[in-house]
């Protein structure tokens, strides 16, 4: 077992996997409670065409990516605000928008051909150095708002208008709450993938919610959660050979299942 | 002299249908003031105004003489339905803490004095011993409690609530605005009810809304009990021979 160790691309990918873990477990937090799910699977489908814009002018993948989610983060955030009712069609949209254009101009960029699988499953394998200090960045940036703003995000997400009357001005609180989604999906993206990306930040979230009875207790039994699913899925994908990304989300959604089954065994 | 609250000639329409028409009515914190009438009336769209969830269309509505969100401090709401986010995982402690946001420090924990009077305010709804309890174990009526303790918590001059008991049976009911009423003492209270027995026992002021606004003066010699006695029959028959309704302008009454 400790042979696995011995391997740099190993140790990347479990400090990766640590990282990712903690920006899961309080980003994923955030989504689960107030219900940003479907915002958060159009920020991650929509942000390949950061990828694409990067590829074609040449700079930063992840980079591109990042700004082009916030970007459609910034949208999606007014696009709320406007109290729009067909908030999910429009999301639904930018989904599909983001998705093709990335296509498109990795089309148009000459000579060039992107490795769509692991924009689309993740490497969680070829993690960089640099890559994690983006992580690292990503992760103080996300604790910082959550530890700062722990009060006013617990008001507006359980009761948006009583705190909106008790001076707190949710509709900035909402549109940070949106970008810091925006960001720490991006970087998630990078470990598992965007298919997979929507599964680590609601699955470990939603058992977590189950048997603690305050959000920040949610926060951190989501972060260990996701923490044990991404080091069994590598073992895993290291053991047998198999595709980092898709192992940890096959870890976590068997758990999934099994939480399931034992909440309905345990409730009859 | 100002009233507390002081509606002029409000009206509201969503998407072209009026739903509120030429709305006025004075309100000061000694009252209770009942707000009925059926579904769809406007009676939430109105409430929603009173504390500035929703600007006016046209008119206006003062409260404490000024804008209703710069004194969203002197006010507390207990909104209908909250917990629409059913397994939310907070204790009811946290809940009423909320109250205090707009009284403590903008990035610092809750202080010792916020917690003192968030349990304080717990007992005085007779939800104490449930502080560290998960709001989802909580039943109907107890939630609804802890809801207007929050509301309490605020330390604010009016309490608005949008038909508060719409999921708790009559018992619970009846100690509800018992706990109202005796509140009333020092706070104002206003509430929607779909329930004209409210109005009817525990109110000082009535108003009736259907896109346009009517004022009943609850007599003080009025006692109606039979809301009271559970097992007694009640239907709008007795309701309506209990009170005399006067829905016309009063020079043709």
């Amino acid at each position: 077992m400790m042979d696995i160790l011995s391997f740099d691309f190993m140790q990347n990918a479990l400090w990766a996997s640590l990282l990712v873990s903690i920006i899961c477990g309080v980003i994923g937090t955030l989504i689960v409670i107030n219900r940003m799910v479907f915002i958060a699977g159009g920020i991650a489908h929509g942000s390949y065409g950061g990828i694409g814009l990067a590829l074609y002018f040449g700079i930063a993948p992840m980079l591109g990516a990042s700004l082009f989610a916030l970007f459609l983060g910034a949208i999606i955030a007014y696009i709320t605000h406007q109290n729009n009712a067909r908030l999910d069609s429009l999301i639904g949209v930018l989904w599909a928008f983001g998705m093709a254009l990335g296509i498109i101009m990795t089309d148009l960029t000459p000579g060039y051909n992107v490795d769509l699988m692991s924009y689309l499953f993740g490497a969680i394998l070829s993690v960089a150095p640099e890559d994690l200090y983006g992580m690292s960045a990503v992760l103080v940036l996300v604790l910082a708002f959550a530890i700062v703003f722990y009060k006013q995000l617990l008001a507006m997400s359980f009761d948006a208008q009583f705190a909106k009357l008790r001076g707190i001005n949710v509709t900035l609180l909402y549109v940070a709450l949106v970008l810091m989604v925006a960001l720490g999906v991006v970087i998630i993206i990078r470990a598992v993938g965007l298919i997979l990306v929507i599964a680590l930040l609601t699955i470990p979230p939603y058992i977590a919610e189950k048997f603690t009875n305050s959000v920040g207790g949610m926060m951190v039994a989501s972060s260990l959660l996701s923490a044990l699913f991404c080091t069994l899925g590598l073992y895993l994908s290291y053991r047998f050979n198999l595709s980092g990304g898709a192992s940890i989300i096959l870890v976590a959604t068997t758990l999934f299942f099994l939480q399931l089954l034992y909440s309905r065994l345990t409730k009859a | 002299m100002q009233n507390d609250i002081q509606i002029n000639h409000l009206y509201f329409s969503y998407d072209g249908a009026t739903v509120l028409e030429d709305i006025n009515l004075q309100y000061n914190t000694s009252e209770f003031l009942a707000i009925i009438g059926p579904n769809g009336g406007g009676k939430s769209t109105l409430l929603k105004m009173m504390i500035g969830l929703l600007e006016p269309e046209r008119g206006e509505v003062l409260l404490f003489g000024e804008k209703p969100l710069h004194v969203s401090h002197e006010i507390a709401y207990v909104p209908q339905d909250t917990i629409a986010n059913k397994d939310f995982p907070i204790k009811v402690m946290d809940v009423v803490l909320m109250g205090r946001l707009s009284k403590s420090k903008a990035f610092a924990t809750y202080s010792k004095e916020d917690r003192a009077i968030a349990l304080s305010m717990l007992e005085k709804v007779g939800m104490q011993g449930f502080e560290n309890q998960k709001i989802n174990t909580l039943s109907g009526g107890q939630r609804q409690r802890v809801f207007i303790a929050r509301a309490l918590a605020c330390e604010a001059k009016i309490m608005f609530l949008d038909e508060p008991t719409a999921s708790i049976d009559t018992a619970g009911q009846i100690s509800m605005f018992k706990l109202l009423k005796s509140l009333n003492e020092t706070v104002g209270i206003v509430i929607i009810s779909h329930d004209i027995n409210v109005a009817l026992n525990y109110a000082t002021k009535v108003v009736h809304i259907n896109k346009t606004l009517f004022v009943h003066d609850v007599p003080k010699t009025q006692n109606f009990k039979v809301f009271e006695n559970q097992n007694e029959h009640v239907c709008p028959v007795e309701l309506i021979s209990a009170t005399r309704c006067n829905h016309f302008p009063k020079e043709l009454a």
